[in-house]
């Protein structure tokens, strides 16, 4: 009887923090397996590569518990990156660059929530429109050229330091912070779960409906494009073909963190622990000497694996 | 354990051969198709579902099952017809010993089962439903579609259903869809057919032609057991009556020897005086006005006044739902004319009304009242979230609990916190949620549309009491409902719908259900 009743506590913790466990066995996992992986300079670099996933992410998240998707991210990562680098490289004017970069992954994130609630296309479609077309609009912006610049203080965002913590890390952080507290404890937040949950009780419980996926996808374009500029800070350079399928590991992160894709459930931090399984994951297939082509595969194997888990987890639980 | 019921299993499948019910075989030892079941007990964890039901029901019977909601009627029926599986207890069917192991099994003994949700494709035809998983039978790979339609409106002809099976389900009303389940339950020979409230979204008139097929199906030795919340039914078409409470049979017997009002205080376990509180009116000001729209020649002006209940009576389809919503601006409509306290207002939005103070609890709490996957806190406090707000849109939360467990008390709602989800509570308190989110934004007028639909006797009372409390406090409530009895006693004054127009007006003490119901339908159409 007490085993049955130990037992279903054990369920519910880990349908509740399942994306938790498997963190932790993952990072038990690789620590045995890899001396370097402990390794402060291995971790700080784990983190610096998870930062752009888990902003874009927290993004996602947003738009997911809306029970919509944005595919647009990924292209919308390079689409900001040659704005701002096209403005830096002709003005030098680097903060002018990095705040009309931002802008502009809000106001294609506006595009796409437009789309979406005024015109009522499904986010699937209206956001596939905006892979197509902001990554176009990429290319013929630098004629499909890369923009290089190695000099300038706009990098400080990609490849500073602070106390030892690189500054990607550290945005990532204060994003994931601060839209987890506004998702869990704002009105905006209430509304996103209720517009998820059930769009039309919270319709009739005179919620406006339109204007909470419209923020939600601006949310999103907007981190996005501060994904944009650490990406473009780090590489020194604007890519035209930079982030193709960015989209998806973000989609990954957020699922892993168990927020569903019908809606009206998630959380940020549990997109940070997704993201960071992710990238601890290819860590340590690098670190282990994985071929890359292995890697995908086995990235795939775990994502299905994981939500069958929660899925099995959440019924039981 | 396990060998114990794969023995089960072998009793099953020879009972199965031994007199495999519908057939062409004639009827089991006992002369005709008779269903046992004794001592049958069933607990899910924190709760005795049903605790040593004893029941039976023979061929030509209509055995009615009423009870409150959660006395384990749904369970029994779920039992039957194999989708849950009883703890102990024995079941027979024709003096042996069945088990039945899971709804395929039921359906294989000639049980089935017709649930409150029915369970057909929408975008398949009457025939390819009447038929889903048997197409076999119309040829190997690819189906002839003629011969499966010819052989569907045979079979749907054999019960008096004249309906062409070629269109899709989802362009039938619900209670052809019904007449659909009824004909595929019959045509996999089936001896037992379980209802699970089957009236519940009928109109007056489709429940009529229910009945007939319930009464032509009796005659022909089916064997029906039924649930319903609608006691006024029984005695119309029922044989023999069980009541459940709290898991147990508390009665049975055949329902010529019992009163309704005998039947009501077994279901409750408290003798119940009168089915509704007792209403003292009193009439304030004039708080809503509602115009005809300018091209109908024939709709009247509805108005609310402060502290009335005002009924809208009309039947299922006849637009009440839709002129509730375009009120609340849900529905867009251009040219109504809506009067808040005398004052002309445009409203186009549920926001705009909320914010003019007109609250609505929908008909249907699942698809439209509630957030089923959110805690109980926030569905309550989800019409008041713009005022619990403060710097940058941080919620007030112990404004919010606050006001969450004042409701909670106020309306008697029980769960064990307000953070559980919604999903989680019983049909009669999801509903008091929904009442509890308009109440909480203090609402003046609020709209009800079927506050009582599928919730149990008791919380019924409450929920009467609740509105004659709120228009004691001045509130001008409108209340829709298709229960007349319900409409006439809550209301003191009531408007009649028929094809979206608002076609009469009476004082509630001076008309009767009968005069209602004639406008409803539209009978003094030529006056």
């Amino acid at each position: 009887m007490s085993i049955r009743i130990s037992a279903t506590i054990i369920t519910r913790f880990l349908s509740r923090y399942g994306s938790l466990v498997m963190l932790a066995t993952l990072v038990i996992l690789m620590s045995l397996t890899s001396k370097e992986f402990l390794s402060l300079n291995n971790l700080t670099n784990v983190a610096r590569q998870v930062s752009i996933f888990a902003i874009i992410g927290a993004g996602m998240t947003f738009v997911i518990i809306t029970a919509g998707i944005d595919l647009s991210v990924g292209s919308l990562l390079a689409l900001t990156g040659c704005v701002a680098m096209t403005i830096i490289d002709k003005t030098n004017g680097d903060f002018i660059g990095i705040t009309a970069g931002i802008l502009v992954g809000a106001i294609c994130g506006a595009v796409n929530g437009i789309t979406v609630s005024r015109f009522r296309v499904p986010p699937f479609i209206a956001t596939l429109a905006g892979l197509t077309v902001y990554r176009g609009l990429s290319l013929v912006i630098t004629k499909g050229l890369p923009i290089v610049k190695f000099e300038g203080s706009f990098r400080f965002i990609g490849q500073g330091v602070i106390a030892g913590i690189p500054v990607p890390v550290i945005i990532m952080v204060i994003v994931v912070i601060v839209m987890q507290l506004v998702l869990s404890r704002t009105a905006f937040g209430a509304y996103i779960y209720a517009v998820g949950g059930n769009e039309e009780a919270a319709r009739l419980s005179g919620i406006k409906v339109a204007w909470v996926k419209l923020w939600a996808y601006v949310l999103c374009g907007l981190l996005s494009g501060l994904a944009g500029m650490i990406l473009m800070a780090r590489l020194s350079s604007a890519q035209p073909a930079v982030g193709e399928g960015f989209e998806l590991d973000a989609i990954a992160a957020v699922v892993l963190g168990g927020t569903s894709l019908m809606g009206g459930r998630g959380a940020v931090w549990s997109t940070l622990i997704g993201a960071l399984v992710i990238g601890i994951l290819s860590n340590g297939m690098n670190l282990m000497g994985v071929h890359s082509h292995y890697q995908l595969v086995a990235k795939g194997v775990l994502i299905v694996l994981a939500v069958m888990l929660d899925d099995y987890l959440k019924r039981r639980g | 354990m396990s060998t114990s019921s794969s023995k089960n299993n072998q009793v099953a499948s020879t009972s199965k051969r031994a007199d495999r019910p519908g057939g062409n075989r004639p009827p089991g030892p006992s002369g005709a198709s008779h269903l046992v079941i004794e001592h049958i007990c069933k607990a899910f964890p924190g709760v005795q579902a049903l605790n040593a039901v004893s029941f039976e029901v023979r061929e030509g019977e209509v055995h009615a099952l009423i009870g409150e909601n959660g006395a384990g009627k749904s369970t029994l029926l779920k039992i039957l017809s194999g989708a849950h599986q009883a703890d102990s207890g024995t079941i027979r069917l024709n003096g042996h010993d069945i088990t039945i192991e899971d709804p395929r099994s039921a359906r294989q003994l000639g049980i089935a089962i017709i649930y409150q949700e029915l369970m057909l494709v929408p975008w398949l035809s009457v025939a390819q439903n009447l038929y889903l998983g048997r197409e076999k039978q119309f040829g190997r790979g690819i189906v002839s579609v003629k011969k499966m339609n010819a052989m569907a409106r045979e079979e749907l002809h054999k019960i008096g259903i004249d309906l062409d099976p070629t269109i899709p389900v989802a362009e039938l009303g619900v209670a052809e869809q019904q007449m659909v389940e009824i004909a595929r339950a019959l045509s996999e020979n089936a001896r037992f057919l379980l209802m699970d409230e089957p009236t519940a979204s009928l109109t007056e008139k489709e429940i009529e032609i229910l009945f007939e097929k319930i009464a032509t199906l009796r005659r022909a030795g089916v064997a029906i057991v039924y649930i319903s919340h609608r006691l006024e039914e029984i005695p119309r078409i029922a044989d023999r009556v069980t009541v459940l409470r709290d898991g147990e049979v508390v009665h049975s017997s055949p329902v010529s020897e019992v009163t309704l009002s005998d039947l009501i205080s077994k279901m409750v376990g408290r003798p119940m005086t009168a089915h509704f509180p007792e209403r003292t009116a009193f009439k304030g000001a004039e708080m809503l006005l509602v115009e005809p729209p300018p091209e109908s020649t024939r709709s009247r002006t509805v108005i609310v006044h402060a502290g009335e209940v005002v009924g809208l009576a009309g039947l299922v389809g006849s637009g009440r739902t839709d002129w509730a919503l375009r009120i609340i601006g849900a529905v867009p409509s251009k040219n109504q004319r809506i009067f808040i306290d005398g004052k002309p207002v445009k409203i186009n939005s549920p926001t705009r009304a909320r914010n003019l103070g007109i609250g609505m609890v929908p008909e249907n709490r699942k698809d439209h009242g509630l957030v089923l996957c959110r805690t109980v806190r926030c569905n309550v406090t989800m019409t008041i979230l713009d005022r619990l707000a403060k710097w940058l849109g941080f919620l007030n939360t112990s404004a919010q609990s606050d006001t969450c467990s004042l409701y909670l008390d106020r309306l008697d709602i029980r769960c064990s916190s307000d953070a559980v989800e919604c999903s989680t509570l019983s049909g009669g308190n999801q509903q008091k949620i929904v009442l509890a989110k308009w109440l909480a934004r203090n609402c003046p007028i609020i709209i009800l549309d079927e506050p009582t639909r599928g919730i149990d006797v008791g919380t019924k009372f409450e929920m009467y009491t609740l509105i004659n409390e709120l228009s004691k406090t001045g509130k001008a409530t409108l209340l829709i409902s298709s229960d007349l009895p319900e409409l006439m006693s809550m209301s003191d004054r009531i408007y009649v719908m028929h094809l979206g127009n608002i076609v009469a007006e009476f004082d509630s003490r001076q008309t009767s259900q009968e005069e209602v119901m004639h406008h409803a339908f539209g009978y003094f159409d030529r006056d």
